[in-house]
């Protein structure tokens, strides 16, 4: 066995976990670590904010499917990972989180640039870890990786002591996590599978809802092949996008405050809910004793802590989807409900999601964007533009939507977009965001410029907190108390400052040319577009009502 | 309604915060909480008694199973465990009362485990009935002080 420092240990253990890429950010306490990273054969790159590091982690995650990493130093480095960490816990993606520690004898005593970090992130992370003897190192990044990414996965955090970096220890990676409290359930229970399949079979309303799960698991071709052999619709959470090809035509896009009132529509009069890798949110249930009332639902999901957590469920069955739809597909036949599809057809006919035509609309944007380029991943910050984004783009592959659906993290969208690029950098990564998101984090233009991670950003620039005027607008008579950003920022100036390129729009004809200019380039870029100030995303529920009830 | 959960867990540091957190972040009611390390010196059993309604008891299982280092949980069922609880008592004595409280000691099978100028200390051991009579009874006394353990249960036969 072969002795080497803690921080040899730590990236030959990395190495062997397959690591490509770090976001990170030095400190005092990482210096042994990033010595070693120094000529080690893992890409590092160095963010501006160890916000930006989590988030680009998490991006990287999402739009690849493996285990995002982010690094951060003692104190305020591992306290900068806070909104990031809890940002994947909120959407379920595995990153595993590196921070470096005061030293063993040090902690507790409130030294230079402490911070109690795993009593910080207990509620944030799947688990987490502190490293007081440099021997479990390699077994807990080994555990680490397996946590986050089976099961439901989830972000691991590893806080190492820096005289755990120094000393030397005999290095034994272990083959296999072997963790007694852990066994997830991946298997569907083959009686619940004959019972759902009964209940498919004598439905005739039946809907699915689908969500996150599907693409973690990568059901897509499961849940396509299962919706045309049940011939039901599908609807999607915002973390379901991509899960369904939304050009389908059992395509019923998003359910919701802000989904579609068709699919709010079939969900309240459906008969048969089948929800599969959803969580029941409450900004897609809106009042919980209105969601599909008369429906018997049939709740698939790997973590059963979900199952009866919000709402009353028929046929509970545990496990991963792909697995799941794979076995009721090999039990159920071709069925047709005409009357259902046809009353759903009716619904899409007459309640299509439109807007009036008028200025530069940002849902016009969102058209135009998806028009130049439909196989593009699109992040996005939070608030109308998200909302925007979600609605007016169609998504119909997994992993192409990137957005903070549970914690709502304005900030996201840049940071995320860059992990994403970073993990495909063959495809074009459009962020949308809105102007008060992406002052949140946009220092991370540097990290984009310096490490050639050519991101397109287009910045719906209103002057306003959208989402939180909306609902001034619509429920504090129209008082827009500090909502308003009266913004002289430049962002043209601003990107230029970075070294990007920087695009302004202020006329409806611009919108499509600035779009395919930014393509063209091999360069980030940013186009600030002038949108009409006091558009309002619509339809909407209003916070507590059913979600038959709809405005706009 | 009042559940005893007897759940199993890794001896490590950090793990009872764990679990007291998640029932404080999620909105759960501990009445007790005790805890020891088992046979195994790898393993500590906790035995909580929760206040909840079926649907709260199936979320605090089902959250609890969820902490990595939680290995197992039962549901012990009131009519079939054995449960107990310790107490200390300091209780004020005067010339008058000293033979009553020691009287009351004796029926209550308790021990006097330290006796000083004014006071007594009781250790009493018991089911939850037995405790809350004593200390009501010993509260008459006028108790100075007192320690309870919180509940710890076990099932009732081979199992």
């Amino acid at each position: 066995m072969t002795k080497m420092t803690g921080a040899k240990a730590m990236v030959e253990s990395l190495q062997k976990e397959d690591v490509k890429v770090i976001f990170g950010y030095p400190g005092g306490v990482l210096l042994p670590l990033y010595d070693e990273l120094f000529d080690a054969d893992i890409r590092h790159i160095l963010v501006r904010h160890e916000q930006g590091a989590a988030h680009a982690a998490d991006g990287y995650a999402r739009a690849t499917g493996r285990v995002g990493v982010c690094l951060a130093t003692s104190g305020p480095g591992a306290t900068n990972l806070v909104t990031g960490i809890a940002n994947a816990y909120m959407d379920s993606i595995p990153i595993v989180a590196i921070t470096g520690q005061v030293a063993t004898h040090m902690i507790g005593n409130d030294a230079f640039q402490e911070a109690d970090i795993t009593g910080i992130s207990t509620p944030i992370t799947k688990h987490n870890y502190l490293v007081t003897d440099g021997q479990n190192l390699p077994k807990y990044v080994k555990e680490a990786f397996h946590l986050a990414l089976s099961g439901r996965p989830g972000p691991v955090l590893i806080d190492i002591p820096t005289d755990v970096f120094k000393n030397e220890e005999d290095f034994h990676f272990p083959k296999k996590a072997s963790l007694e409290g852990y066994k997830p359930t991946v298997k569907g229970h083959p009686l619940q599978i004959k019972k759902a399949a009964e209940l498919i079979k004598n439905s005739e309303r039946t809907v699915i809802f689908a969500g996150g799960g599907i693409i973690t698991s990568n059901a897509h071709e499961e849940l396509k092949r299962f919706a045309e052999t049940i011939n039901a619709p599908v609807t999607t959470t915002l973390m379901g996008k991509g899960a369904f090809p939304e050009t389908h035509p059992l395509s019923l896009g998003m359910v919701g405050m802000h989904g579609t009132r068709y699919a709010n529509y079939a969900v309240c009069d459906t008969d048969l809910l089948i929800a599969v890798g959803v969580r029941f949110d409450d900004r897609v249930t809106g009042k919980i004793s209105d969601f599909a009332p008369d429906a018997k639902i049939i709740h698939i999901d790997i973590d059963p802590a979900e199952i009866g957590k919000t709402i009353r469920v028929d046929i509970p069955i545990v496990g991963n989807a792909k697995n799941i739809l794979g076995e009721l597909l090999e039990v159920l036949v071709k069925l047709n409900n005409k009357k259902w599809n046809d009353q759903i057809e009716k619904w899409k006919k007459e309640y299509p999601l439109a807007y009036e035509k008028k200025g530069i609309k940002p849902q016009f944007v969102i058209e135009q964007i998806y028009d130049a380029c439909p196989d593009a991943i699109i992040s996005t910050d939070v608030g109308q533009c998200q909302m925007w984004a979600a609605q007016y783009f169609k998504y119909t592959k997994p992993r192409t939507l990137i957005t903070s659906g549970g914690l709502g993290t304005m900030g996201f969208g840049l940071p995320a977009a860059i992990g994403a690029k970073v993990g495909c950098p063959e495809k074009t990564v459009f962020d949308i965001a809105g102007d008060g998101g992406f002052m949140m984090n946009c220092q991370e233009l540097a990290t984009a410029v310096e490490n050639d991670i050519p991101v397109k950003v287009a910045i719906l620039n209103n002057g306003f907190l959208g989402m939180v005027r909306q609902w001034q607008e619509l429920f504090y008579n129209k008082r827009y108390s500090h909502t308003c950003l009266k913004s002289k920022t430049d962002f043209v100036k601003l990107a230029k400052a970075f070294g990007a390129v920087g695009i302004r729009v202020t006329k409806a004809n611009e919108v499509r040319s600035a779009i395919e200019e930014a393509m063209e380039v091999d360069e980030t870029v940013v186009i600030d577009i002038k949108v009409e100030g006091e558009e309002n995303v619509f339809p909407m529920v209003p916070p507590g009502a059913s979600i038959r009830d709809m405005i706009g | 309604m009042k559940h005893t959960l007897a759940v199993l867990v890794e001896n490590k540091p950090g793990v009872m915060a764990r679990t007291s957190g998640l029932f404080s972040r999620r909105g759960f009611n501990i009445d007790s909480l005790s805890v020891g390390v088992t046979n195994d010196p790898d393993m500590s059993r906790m035995t909580i008694v929760v206040n909840g309604d079926d649907r709260v008891l199936d979320q605090v299982r089902k959250q609890l199973n969820k902490l990595i280092n939680v290995i197992k949980i039962v549901d012990l069922p009131s009519n079939n465990s054995v449960e107990r609880e310790l107490v200390l008592i300091k209780v004020t004595v005067g010339v008058d009362t000293r033979s009553e409280i020691m009287q009351i000691t004796d029926t209550f099978r308790a021990k006097i485990v330290d006796v000083g100028k004014d006071t007594l200390t009781i250790e009493v051991t018991g089911d939850e009935g037995k405790i809350n009579a004593i200390i009501q009874l010993m509260d008459h006394f006028g108790i100075k002080e007192i320690a309870r353990t919180g509940k710890t249960a076990l099932i009732r036969g081979e199992k």
